[in-house]
């Protein structure tokens, strides 16, 4: 079970003179969680951007279910986006659609679908991110961002993707609620054997859900390897990280 | 988008009442299955490769309905409970209110809705003038600098459009005029004309437009993006009040520019007219400026000058009022800028209009 589905090699990125990345490699396992985790502005968001396809490195390869993505294009593209999901920070919903019309947009690139089915379907998916079921009919600017958060994963979600991206899916989010979202998580990757690529700040979330964590710094993944290796690496950022006044509160809480 | 779906096979097999499904059964392979399929009262799963959450969700509608489920593995009978587990159903069900009832809502709404916005404006409109009473009092709390500010952006920036438009206007007038006086020999009238039409009307009228659509969406758009960001609560939070920081010098400032745009658009529109007059019937510079001065009467440009003030205010008004009402979302902040552009058009327009009745009475 230890195949990867998304494997990253001497990836490159820059913007302009600025290098976010350089020489960096990373893998993801099928069926595990893996937190990505970095200081603000270390280009956790970039290096999801570009393993999607929406940045084009500099140099370096990103292989995501054995297929090269930069080299990609036309349908064989669009069957590769058809098998990941992208949940981005705020949900990125279509404004002008409801939470229902825009788990359904996906599912209308189904040939063949009735539209009942289509409901049902989104409906279903809608319930599956845990959402109640008055919230279908609502619009993006009517919902709370913890609500936005869902009804992106539960779009993120409507084909059944074998990977999902989430980007800082429990900031913003008050402590039960990011609780409950780290339990919706484990409990969606349970259910649908999913590979999921987490980005994000929050320790409780790395300890919650994450079976691996990948740590950017200084321009490529600095290190990989189960929360309790984290604790035992030796570089100054991630010993702070891993081992600050916040960090220990969660250590002591799930001990 | 057919060359997507043929990547996935599902076979599908039915014997009577027993149904056989071997390959991958997903999302894209759920539209192949028979209408046959819905009537089986055994489905056979053995065969199956891939099973996801819409094969899931099929099989348990099948199930609810009485047919029996064979041959899945612990890992596919695990994702069909927790898709049952998390079946969506409506909590309770309402009836859709008869046609007329709706009807009969939606413009009580609406009415409503247009009733708030005048109580709205006039409450806007007040404290506006509460914070001129306090500038006035305490001239310290006044803003000069954004005054000055909003000077240039609404007054000084828009002189060039202003004038062109105005000269183009006053031109266009001198034309039309030119070629229908002529018909009657009438050709000199064509001075007391443009100048009644543009010192009366059309100059202050067509300023008072562009400016609404320039400045009202600009003071919406200002206004509104620091609502969003929740910098007009910060400020109350710091003890600023928004309607002397914000509102004041931004209206006070039309107020003040308006009336010398008007007065722009008065000059251009005259100058646009009397270069036509003289290119296309031969009427002097000198000649121009006889006429106009023994024939037309100064109470035209009292008139004119007049109504500047007051639209002035209403553009403000309507202005910042929409850029209050927008909400934490980009959309609103657009939709709230369109509606203020109409709007303050829509009440310069009516405003005018009621301005001449006025006038007419009182004899000006």
């Amino acid at each position: 079970m230890s195949e990867n589905v998304i494997e990253v090699r001497g990836l490159t990125t820059r913007f302009g003179e600025h290098v976010v990345h350089e020489g960096l490699d990373l893998d993801l396992r099928r069926g595990e969680i893996l937190g990505v985790v970095g200081g603000s502005g270390t280009g956790k968001s970039v290096l999801l951007r570009t393993i999607v396809g929406l940045i084009r490195p500099a140099a370096g390869q990103v292989r995501v279910l054995g297929q090269d993505v930069q080299s990609l294009s036309g349908l064989a593209r669009e069957a590769l986006e058809r098998r990941w999901g992208v949940m981005f920070q705020d949900g990125a919903l279509f404004s002008a659609l409801c939470v229902q019309e825009n788990v359904e947009v996906p599912l209308r690139a189904v040939p063949g679908l009735t539209p009942e089915q289509r409901e049902g379907l989104a409906q279903l998916k809608v319930a599956m991110a845990g959402l109640p079921w008055n919230a279908n009919g609502k619009y993006p600017s009517d919902l709370s961002g913890g609500m936005r958060k869902r009804a992106g994963l539960a779009r993120a979600l409507a084909l059944d993707p074998e990977i999902v991206f989430l980007d800082e899916p429990t900031a913003g989010l008050d402590p039960i609620g990011a609780d409950a979202f780290d339990r919706l998580i484990v409990g969606l990757r349970d259910a649908l054997n999913l590979s999921v690529f987490l980005v994000t700040h929050d320790l409780d979330t790395l300890h919650a859900c994450c079976d691996r964590v990948a740590v950017l710094a200084e321009r490529k993944v600095l290190a990989t390897g189960t929360m309790a290796e984290m604790l035992k690496v030796d570089h100054p950022w991630v010993h702070d990280y891993f081992h600050g006044p916040r960090a220990r509160a969660v250590t002591a809480g799930t001990e | 988008m057919n060359d997507l779906s043929k990547d996935h096979h599902l076979t599908i097999s039915a014997e009577g009442e027993a149904l056989r499904l071997a390959g991958e059964f997903t999302v894209w392979t759920l539209p192949q299955l028979p209408e046959s399929a819905a009537s089986a009262r055994h489905i056979d799963l053995s065969g199956l490769t891939r099973f996801d959450t819409a094969a899931a969700w099929y099989l348990a509608q099948r199930r609810a309905s009485g047919a029996v489920l064979a041959g899945m593995t612990p890992g596919q009978d695990k994702l069909l409970e927790s898709v049952i587990a998390a079946s969506p159903g409506p909590d309770t069900a309402t009836a859709a209110d008869p046609f007329w009832h709706r009807l009969l809502e939606g413009i009580g709404q609406r009415v409503t809705r247009a009733l708030i916005f005048l109580r709205e404006i006039a409450e806007y409109l007040g404290r506006f003038l509460a914070a001129l009473a306090r500038a006035i009092r305490h001239p310290a709390d006044f803003r000069l600098t954004s005054f000055v500010h909003h000077c240039q952006e609404t007054g000084l920036r828009a002189v060039p459009i202003v004038a062109l438009m105005s000269f183009l206007i006053g031109v266009v007038l001198a034309f039309q005029g030119a070629v229908q006086l002529q018909q009657f020999g009438a050709e000199v009238f064509v001075v007391d004309l443009i100048a009644i039409s543009i010192l009366r009307e059309l100059g202050i009228l067509l300023t008072a437009i562009i400016v609404a659509g320039r400045t009202a969406s600009a003071l919406t758009a200002s206004i509104g993006s620091m609502k969003m960001r929740e910098e007009i609560d910060a400020m109350r939070t710091l003890g600023m009040d928004p309607d002397m920081v914000l509102i004041l010098p931004r209206v006070l400032a039309l107020v003040v520019t308006l009336p010398i745009l008007g007065l722009i658009a008065d000059v251009a529109g005259l100058v646009g007219g009397g270069l036509m007059t003289w290119y296309e019937l031969g009427i002097s510079p000198a000649m121009f400026r006889y006429r106009l001065i023994t024939e037309t009467d100064v109470d035209h440009v009292i008139v004119g000058m007049l109504k500047a003030p007051v639209f002035a205010v209403v553009i403000g008004i309507i202005g910042c009022h929409a850029g209050m009402k927008v909400g934490k979302d980009a959309e609103s902040l657009g939709a709230q800028t369109s509606t203020a552009v109409v709007n303050a058009i829509f009440a310069v327009i009516v405003l005018d209009a009621l301005f001449s009745i006025f006038f007419a009475e009182v004899g000006l």
